[in-house]
């Protein structure tokens, strides 16, 4: 064997490649394209199911009867990965710059919660915020918050539970951008005069915090003038203590690969989520991936679930290629291998 | 970097309440704020381990009402428990060791050599990754339904285990490919100039030096298969998981030995971390 590989040396790599990649090929590619097939099968599980072209309609029945739950899918996720990025960034920046000889015991603090079990995690978030739990209890007892308040089964548990659920897949590429950072670059920067960013720091923090907040009241339906104000509010607090030149003009753009990893690996298991949406909300606060369970597992409704998700399939493959194609894998994937 | 920002040129600025509070920010509230997420992340882990020794009356163990270790002394004393956790454990060895050896080889074929395809292929490993948990389950249970005949459906065992191998390749390669990137081939070289044909180099040579890798990732394989949750629903069947049997009992309320179980998983987990990190060190 070892003078076959001697004479074929470039054969080496495809043979190391062939076991992982065959087992991707049957069991990852080619079920998706079995997905598509299935979309157009007619029948049910008993009869068995017979595959014609015809049943293209299958495609906008399902998106008319579903696109309540594809909008909702998308705003949660977009709120999830608003929250996830204004409570990691800060995170991720302090363990990488002030993190010192803690640094990796504040990332393993981070992806420690993954450990325990999922489900059981998202579970832990309905006692936390019952009715009486100790969120709401203290505050109904001060009476702050009347007596029949609930946050769950609304949309806030929903999106608070993904939040939760995958801040460390945000918090992670963005701390491995911030930690590839040259520190020389900001040095050369306060050499080079860049100094507290007032009043610009100030402003772009208002701005920010105003647009991020107002748009999570937008997607909540909550007080939107309240949110923008609190949001400015915040913002420019914020903005006036953490802002200074070298980090808006050096370190976070060169974090931005990060904050776009961060965004992709939160976004893409969030629109798919169907857990919190069941175990934190009600049948209100439905996802899309909560119809396509249902159809499979419970209604066997093959077609119709096959065309959802091959919908949502399709959509997040585009962005996903298009995101390769710009800025390649490699942060993404590091983050996902810590 | 407000306090570096600073630092420069203070000398030649009046320092005012906004210099203070900036220093203030980033001496202390960065950090006062960092301890705040951290127990925020940690929460919901603090809750799953209280609710394990609650004593609660009926099913819902929901509100605290009185300490017990009684399930602590009794962690399988609800039927199906004990079968759901060793389902769980069979198929993430299974899943683990299959998917270690084909991802080693990958990242091993995308580090050593350059070939055609190299690009085709990262872009094959990385989108798994990049594609919601339930299309993967999804598309799954369609192929195994358009088969329609054992051993692939009715879905049994084997179905979780092919799914679990399937996403957990893609991070054997990942994380193996990390630590092969700052690997010195001149120990390679080094090993056949003194004689060593390619087979003995790699086993004496090469595969102790990328072992640590290969462990990593490992466990990470090993934690992603018992964990998995929306790919397992999709293609279980009636094979009954641990992470299936929460999802089962979760509309009428969870027994506390599960919290047990997910108590001392989270342990076990904690302890190989402390454990490799004390390895480490004494290996550096």
């Amino acid at each position: 064997m070892g003078a076959f590989l001697t004479r074929r040396r470039g054969l080496v790599p495809y043979l190391l490649l062939a076991p992982g990649l065959l087992w991707l090929a049957v069991f990852y590619v080619y079920p998706a394209f079995q997905m598509f097939i299935s979309s157009f099968w007619s029948g049910t599980l008993e009869t068995g199911f017979r595959f014609s072209l015809d049943n293209w309609r299958t495609y906008p029945a399902a998106i008319e009867r579903y696109a309540e739950q594809f909008g909702r899918s998308i705003l949660y996720a977009t709120a999830a990965t608003i929250l996830t990025f204004l409570i990691a960034y800060p995170l991720a920046y302090t363990i990488a710059f002030r993190g010192g000889r803690a640094k990796n015991l504040l990332l393993f603090l981070v992806v420690a919660p993954f450990f325990t079990s999922f489900l059981l995690r998202t579970f832990a978030w309905k006692i936390i915020l019952g009715d009486d739990g100790i969120v709401l209890g203290p505050l109904k007892d001060l009476g702050l918050v009347e007596p029949g308040f609930r946050l769950l089964a609304t949309p806030i548990a929903v999106v608070s539970g993904i939040t939760y659920n995958f801040l460390p897949f945000m918090t992670l590429p963005i701390y491995v951008s911030l930690e590839k950072i040259d520190r020389r670059l900001v040095e050369a920067a306060q050499d080079l005069y860049a100094g507290p960013w007032r009043p610009g720091g100030t402003i772009v923090g208002a701005a920010v915090g105003a647009g991020l907040f107002g748009l999570l009241g937008a997607i909540f339906a909550f007080e939107l003038p309240l949110m923008v104000g609190l949001g400015a509010l915040g913002g420019a607090v914020v903005g006036t203590g953490f802002l200074s030149e070298s980090f808006a003009r050096v370190t976070f753009p060169l974090s931005l690969p990060g904050v776009f990893a961060g965004t992709l690996l939160v976004m893409i298991p969030a629109i798919g989520d169907y857990v919190n949406a069941t175990l934190l909300g009600n049948p209100n606060t439905s996802m899309i991936g909560n119809v396509i369970q249902q159809r499979f597992l419970v209604n066997n409704d093959y077609p119709t679930a096959s065309a959802l998700s091959f919908i949502l399939m399709a959509a997040i493959l585009v962005v996903v290629t298009i995101y390769a194609r710009l800025l390649g894998t490699e942060n993404a994937s590091v983050a996902r291998g810590l | 970097m407000a306090q570096d920002a600073l630092a420069a040129p203070l000398a030649a600025r009046p320092v005012g309440w906004l210099d203070r509070f900036a220093r203030f920010f980033d001496r202390y509230l960065l950090l006062v704020y960092t301890g705040f997420a951290v127990l925020y992340l940690m929460l919901p882990v603090f809750v799953i381990a209280l609710f394990s020794v609650n004593d609660p009356i009926g099913r819902s163990n929901v509100a605290w009402r009185a300490f017990t270790l009684k399930y602590w002394l009794d962690p399988f004393g609800v039927p199906g428990l004990f079968d759901a956790v060793a389902t769980s454990l069979k198929i993430a060895f299974a899943s683990t060791f299959v998917a270690t050896a084909l991802g080693t080889l990958i990242a091993l074929a995308l580090v050593r050599y350059q070939f055609r395809g190299a690009g085709a292929t990262n872009l094959l490993i990385f989108i798994p990754m990049a594609t919601p948990e339930i299309v993967m389950g999804a598309s799954l249970l369609t192929m195994f339904v358009a088969i329609g005949r054992p051993p692939f459906f009715p879905l049994n065992e084997l179905t979780i285990l092919i799914a679990h191998i399937m996403f957990n390749i893609s991070y054997v390669v990942v994380t193996v490919r990390a630590r092969l990137v700052g690997f010195d081939r001149h120990l390679e070289e080094a090993a056949m100039d003194l004689g060593a044909n390619e087979w003995t180099t790699f086993w004496r040579v090469t595969f102790p030096l990328i072992l640590p890798g290969i462990i990593a990732a490992a466990l990470l394989a090993f934690s992603l298969s018992i964990d998995d949750f929306v790919i397992t629903n999709f293609t279980a069947g009636r094979t009954v998981t641990f992470p299936m049997y929460i999802w089962g009992a979760a509309r009428i309320g969870i027994p506390v030995q599960v919290n047990v179980i997910g108590t001392i998983i989270f342990l076990v987990a904690v302890g190989f971390v402390a454990l490799s990190v004390v390895l480490g060190r004494r290996r550096a």
